[in-house]
């Protein structure tokens, strides 16, 4: 048979593009996935709303959104806020520096109120604030740093200050007096200011936190976890260490096993490693550690494929067809058993995604990308790979596919 | 054909050792049950690690000079570097640097913490939608392998599942380790692995089963005996990458995924252990028994 030199050419440049992509946007694809606080440190807090409030999914979402404001203040890059059940938050930050900081400012409910002169009876209330109403001034006298807050509602402010002229009018922060001004005027232009703030730097945290508003919610720290920002670069390089080696084996365990298929397994296996990260950025997955272990082990898991197609042609080449008549039935008869034993575990990971709560969800979404990738790569571009080289016809000894020539019996 | 092994001939011990593993797995389970972790009882783990191997003796020593008495504390990760220390209640902000300090003059050494602390509610919120999650997963597998194949490879397929996990678990229990929300995880992944392995035997089977339609005990055997055979070597490559993987995290991915990558280490194996003896064993009885009642009733008929 003639040598189909097209084939051959469609095959090498298939295997030379897919070994280019990866090779030079990897490390792009890598760098844009989110990773958790466990790989690059940082801190997670899980809230829940104490008991014996009024909670509905707006309140919780109004609180999500508060959280969210005050962590901006932060300069945290990705903070994952999401709400989890009825009752939950979880504050996820990722790349914190200082945590104490962050913790001091995510605990505070921050309701500010102005009271009446025994401190008992509110005012006025954080919710008469003007959106980004809080700014640092410095005292013209003093020079000392103060909050400026502007009201929505001067009337109001002018109502109040000149019912209770000539008396202190203290506001507090939470059930914390900040300062207790006396009223030397009635205050018409709708300006109030809170003193006694020791630097600029406390001035400010206060006029973004007033900013940031209140947590319509009380909540109570349920959980938390923390991780020094080198434990976790220490944690991703020991686990993508773990993770080349197995590779390799892998690699070295498949191309020694079945020759010729295997080595199109160690392309298709690539190539899969591949996109599944990209999904994962596509997708936003946030990856952690036990993500990375069970991507690894996804690696294991997708060869299942390559090795299932490849021992059915070895059988079929052993009862004596031809190379490309193995191939065909062989990756034939292959098809229905990956694709059954993939219907069961993606059934699996699709119920664990219904009933799982946060960490077995993210569990589930990256069994069921690696199982539909898995199908991409290990059989339709594997079938693709091997039949380029089938129908060029160079594929003559049975060697190449593992098989020994004493082993073929007579058709 | 001669086989090297005859799977079915001995399924009989197949079924003791089995019942044995259930038996070790379920009595240690009842008797020292698990070392739970702190996602399952409240409190504080601090992972204090430093730049060198850990003298727990004197860390502890240390801790107990802090005012923790009998502080429970081990060693870990690939370095012995780590030192894990354990609270049943939570700590301050200002406790946790205290130790940090403390620790990081003593061993004159940088120290890296990582702290969780925890309610148990969550955890065991999370345990709890697992395995109900699980047993929805299995009626759904059951409901589709029914469908495809018939009720009893469903069936022998869940068996087989279950028991890899409670394999797993057992282990766990026996060898004391700990427990967290991750391990949760690679219960999970096997219970994923364990069907998807189990099914590639049984779908040899079923194609066998057209081929040859078996009347006698035999026959039966022989298919069952032949695609074991057929589907070995492919049962035996995929597990040995799933074991490369699982092995080299467990060896060198760090403390904190060493108890994951263990656990997956028992399964996987397991998984493939369970496919063959377990799952295909308690199919051929079952098969067989079935049989004998259909022909039992035709004679009846006859009569």
């Amino acid at each position: 048979m003639k040598v189909r030199k097209g084939r051959l050419a469609v095959f090498s440049f298939l295997v030379v593009a897919i070994l280019a992509i990866v090779c030079t946007t990897t490390g792009n694809i890598w760098n844009n996935i989110t990773k958790g606080l466990d790989l690059q440190g940082g801190f997670e807090v899980l809230y829940q709303a104490e008991p014996g409030q009024k909670v509905n999914a707006q309140i919780m979402k109004d609180a999500a959104a508060a959280i969210e404001r005050r962590v901006n203040v932060l300069g945290v890059s990705e903070p994952e806020i999401t709400v989890e059940g009825t009752n939950r938050i979880r504050v996820q930050l990722a790349g914190v520096q200082d945590q104490k900081k962050a913790r001091e400012l995510l605990g505070k409910e921050a309701h500010l109120t102005f009271r009446d002169p025994t401190g008992k009876k509110v005012l006025i209330d954080g919710k008469d604030l003007k959106q980004n109403g809080a700014k640092v001034d410095f005292d013209p006298q003093t020079n000392q740093p103060i909050v400026t807050l502007q009201m929505k509602n001067a009337d109001k402010l002018a109502d109040v200050t000149r019912k209770y002229l000539g008396q202190p009018m203290p506001i507090y922060l939470d059930e914390n007096q900040l300062s207790a001004p006396v009223i030397q005027s009635v205050i018409t232009g709708g300006e109030a200011q809170i003193t006694g703030q020791r630097t600029v730097e406390e001035a400010q945290e206060l006029a973004d936190l007033l900013n940031a508003g209140a947590i319509p919610v009380k909540l109570e720290e349920k959980s938390s976890f923390a991780v020094d920002a080198s434990l976790g670069a220490d944690s991703l390089r020991e686990s993508l260490i773990a993770g080349l080696y197995a590779v390799l084996a892998i690699f070295i365990f498949v191309i020694g096993y079945y020759r010729l298929p295997g080595l199109i397994a160690v392309i298709t296996l690539i190539a899969y490693s591949y996109l599944v990260l990209l999904t994962f950025m596509l997708m936003d997955v946030t990856l952690t550690l036990p993500g990375i272990a069970a991507f690894i082990l996804g690696i294991g898991m997708a060869v299942d494929a390559n090795i299932i197609m490849n021992e059915r042609i070895r059988e079929e080449l052993r009862v004596g067809r031809s190379i490309p008549a193995a191939v065909r039935a062989g990756s034939k008869r292959s098809f229905l058993t990956i694709f059954d034993s993939n219907i069961t575990t993606i059934i699996a990971a699709a119920v664990l995604f219904a009933y799982g709560t946060s960490s077995v969800k993210g569990f589930s979404v990256s069994l069921v990308i690696g199982i539909i990738v898995s199908f991409l790569t290990a059989v339709a571009l594997s079938r693709i790979l091997i039949n380029l080289l089938v129908r060029s016809n160079i594929l003559k000894s049975p060697g190449l596919f593992s098989v020994r020539e004493d082993e073929i019996s007579d058709l | 054909m001669t086989y090297k092994i005859d799977f079915v001939e001995n399924r009989k011990i197949y079924f003791i050792i089995t019942l044995v593993i259930v038996a070790l797995s379920v009595g240690s389970l009842l008797i020292q049950g698990l070392n739970l972790g702190i996602d399952f009882v409240s409190g504080t783990r601090l992972d204090i690690s430093m730049d060198k191997p850990v003298d727990l003796a004197k860390a502890k020593q240390e801790l107990e000079g802090l005012g923790y008495e009998n502080p429970n504390a081990r060693v870990g990760g690939p370095n012995k570097n780590i030192l894990i220390f354990r609270l049943d209640k939570e700590i301050t902000l200002q406790e946790k640097e205290k130790i940090s300090q403390k620790l990081g003059s003593v061993f004159h050494t940088k120290v890296n913490v990582q702290e969780q602390v925890v309610d148990p509610i969550i955890g065991r919120e999370l345990a709890k939608n697992a395995i109900i999650s699980v047993l929805i997963a299995s009626i759904g597998i059951i409901i589709y392998v029914t469908l495809r194949f018939e009720y009893r490879f469903a069936v022998a397929a869940i068996l087989a599942l279950f028991y890899d996990a409670i394999f797993t678990v057992g282990m766990f229990s026996i060898l004391q380790l700990e427990v967290d929300i991750v391990f949760i995880a690679a219960i999970l992944t096997i219970v994923g692995y364990s069907v998807n392995d189990t099914i590639v035997i049984f779908d040899r089977i079923r194609e066998n089963l057209n081929i040859v339609k078996p009347t006698k005990w035999e026959e039966l055997s022989k298919v069952v005996n032949d695609s074991i055979h057929q589907t070995l070597t492919r049962s035996i490559n995929t597990v040995l990458t799933v074991v490369f993987a699982a092995f080299a995290l467990w060896l060198l991915g760090g403390e904190s995924i060493s108890n994951f990558s263990l656990a997956l280490l028992f399964g996987l194996i397991s998984g493939a252990y369970s496919s063959i003896f377990v799952a295909s064993q308690i199919w051929v009885s079952w098969k067989w028994r079935s049989m004998q009642k259909e022909k039992a009733g035709d004679k009846l008929a006859a009569e």
